[in-house]
């Protein structure tokens, strides 16, 4: 084995060591090898999932930690304000495009195709009939200029337009103290909101992005776009819609994250 | 300058760090250690800086979902005990009588016995005019950690905060710089704890009795030479 001339180092000794001391400690020396090393070096690391360095995956941690998150649910409807509008930006300040995110890369995205595309309706609804593009292209527009905030950390400003997703379910005679509306999308990702977002002034089923039709990878013909919850709330390429009281599990709910997701 | 000992018959007295203290002391540790090791996780999956990035080993939580869970669950104690911390500070007049007055000279003439390791721990129940900014300056870090942190929590319900750090990127990053300005105090904590290891017994233990004298009685000196 050749030892390559040592680079400078503060760790490093700068006088080499004594040759005494070596053959004084000659059978100490002897006993560091590399298989030695090694061995300790898995036992180390053994040592750390025995006393879980990440036990965040333990089932019984798991169990706890989804019952903070619940009670985390239920701390953030109660903070949550009604009528208290998010902060809007100028049309300068939108970004263009918006930035992607889903739970695949952007090149994997299915493109949703208009002409069979109808938005099914479900659960404590008085008129189920499906709507067309055409039909909800027809309904009263608005728009909203808001930061979106990704989970992640990072942010941009958005110009999104469309219903407002509480005139959409007075229209639709939906049940508006029924607890939760969720959403079923193309890319069988699921997502659901409590009532009192779906009612805020500023939640709307998105159809234009910066005045418009929504591309492909932002959920072309139709999304939901509320100022209030984190992006991924923000279900894209809805196929259907759901008023209802049973709790309606979602996609990253289910693998940990929190529901309410408010903001 | 001689140390009371601490004996049996002395319970009851006042203690340096009274039982509350020493509780609230060690909640925070626990809390400040599952904030700073799963922020590290939530921060890792969008960086602030392009060449920082934290060892996966010494974050907290598998992946990002469970990094937040953390964190979430770590606020409540974090803040429901800093909040208690604060509230007794005043009440008990703690902060009053530990922390306060600083003066400026004060800290000059302790840096320069500090830079000439000539510092005196001999009375633990006196804070030195650095410790007392150091301690001060922590409270507050404290309290913008967990302002800036409700800040980018709820950057809509509480917007009117969040435009007090001007927006939410920002609000973000001051909440970075604050923890690095705890991990920073951190270090020195932890280090001359061990320096001094009766300073970290007696956060476990309550250290000596307090003299009862009204502080204004006592004119300390503004630096003691080391016995040597």
């Amino acid at each position: 084995m050749s030892i390559k001339t040592p680079s400078p180092s503060i760790f490093r000794p700068r006088k080499r060591i004594d040759r005494f001391v070596m053959e004084e400690n000659r059978a100490l020396v002897d006993r560091i090898n590399r298989r030695n090393v090694l061995r300790g070096a898995v036992s180390l690391g053994a040592l750390t999932m025995l006393t879980g360095c990440n036990p965040s995956e333990n089932a019984t941690l798991q169990t706890f930690m989804r019952a903070v998150s619940s009670w985390n649910d239920r701390a953030q409807s109660i903070i949550f304000r009604p009528n208290h509008l998010a902060p809007t930006f100028s049309e300068a300040q939108v970004v263009k495009p918006p930035r992607f995110n889903a739970y695949y890369e952007v090149e994997d995205v299915k493109p949703v195709d208009p002409a069979g595309w109808k938005l099914e309706l479900a659960g404590l609804i008085q008129d189920k009939r499906p709507w067309t593009a055409q039909q909800i292209d027809g309904l009263p527009e608005q728009e909203l200029i808001v930061r979106h905030i990704c989970v992640e950390g990072w942010d941009y400003i958005g110009q999104w337009s469309g219903v407002s997703l509480r005139h959409f379910l007075e229209r639709i005679g939906a049940d508006l103290t029924a607890k939760y509306v969720a959403f079923k999308c193309a890319d069988d990702y699921t997502e659901s909101i409590d009532m009192a977002t779906a009612l805020h002034p500023q939640t709307i089923l998105a159809t234009k992005y910066a005045r418009e039709p929504i591309t492909d990878p932002f959920g072309f013909p139709l999304r939901l776009r509320t100022a209030t919850k984190l992006g991924f709330k923000n279900a894209k390429w809805i196929m259907a819609m759901e008023v209802t009281n049973e709790f309606p599990d979602t996609f990253w709910h289910k693998q940990g994250f929190n529901w309410f997701a408010g903001i | 300058m001689t140390t009371d000992c601490i004996k049996s018959h002395d319970r009851g007295r006042k203690r340096l760090h009274p039982l509350p203290v020493r509780i609230m002391h060690w909640t925070n540790a626990v809390a400040m250690l599952i904030m700073i090791t799963s922020g590290w996780k939530i921060y890792n999956d969008e960086v602030i800086f392009g060449w920082l990035h934290f060892p996966e080993a010494i974050t907290l939580g598998k992946w990002a979902q469970h990094g937040l869970q953390w964190h979430f669950f770590g606020m409540w104690i974090l803040a429901i005990n800093g909040l208690i911390y604060l509230i007794y500070g005043f009440v008990t007049g703690r902060f009053r009588e530990k922390l306060f007055p600083i003066r400026p000279a004060e800290v000059i003439a302790t840096i320069g016995d500090a830079l000439r390791f000539r510092l005196n721990h001999d009375d633990l129940t006196h804070y030195n005019a650095v410790q007392k900014v150091l301690y001060v300056g922590i409270i507050l870090v404290g309290i913008v950690v967990v302002l800036s942190g409700l800040a980018i929590w709820k950057p809509i319900q509480f917007s009117e905060l969040t435009s007090l750090f001007y927006d939410f990127q920002t609000a973000r990053l001051i909440h970075f710089l604050c923890m690095s300005a705890i991990v920073a105090f951190l270090i020195v904590h932890v280090a001359l704890a061990i320096l001094v290891p009766k300073s970290l017994l007696a956060m476990l233990t309550g250290g000596p009795v307090i003299k009862q004298q009204p502080p204004d009685l006592m004119p300390e000196p503004v630096s003691v030479p080391a016995s040597e």
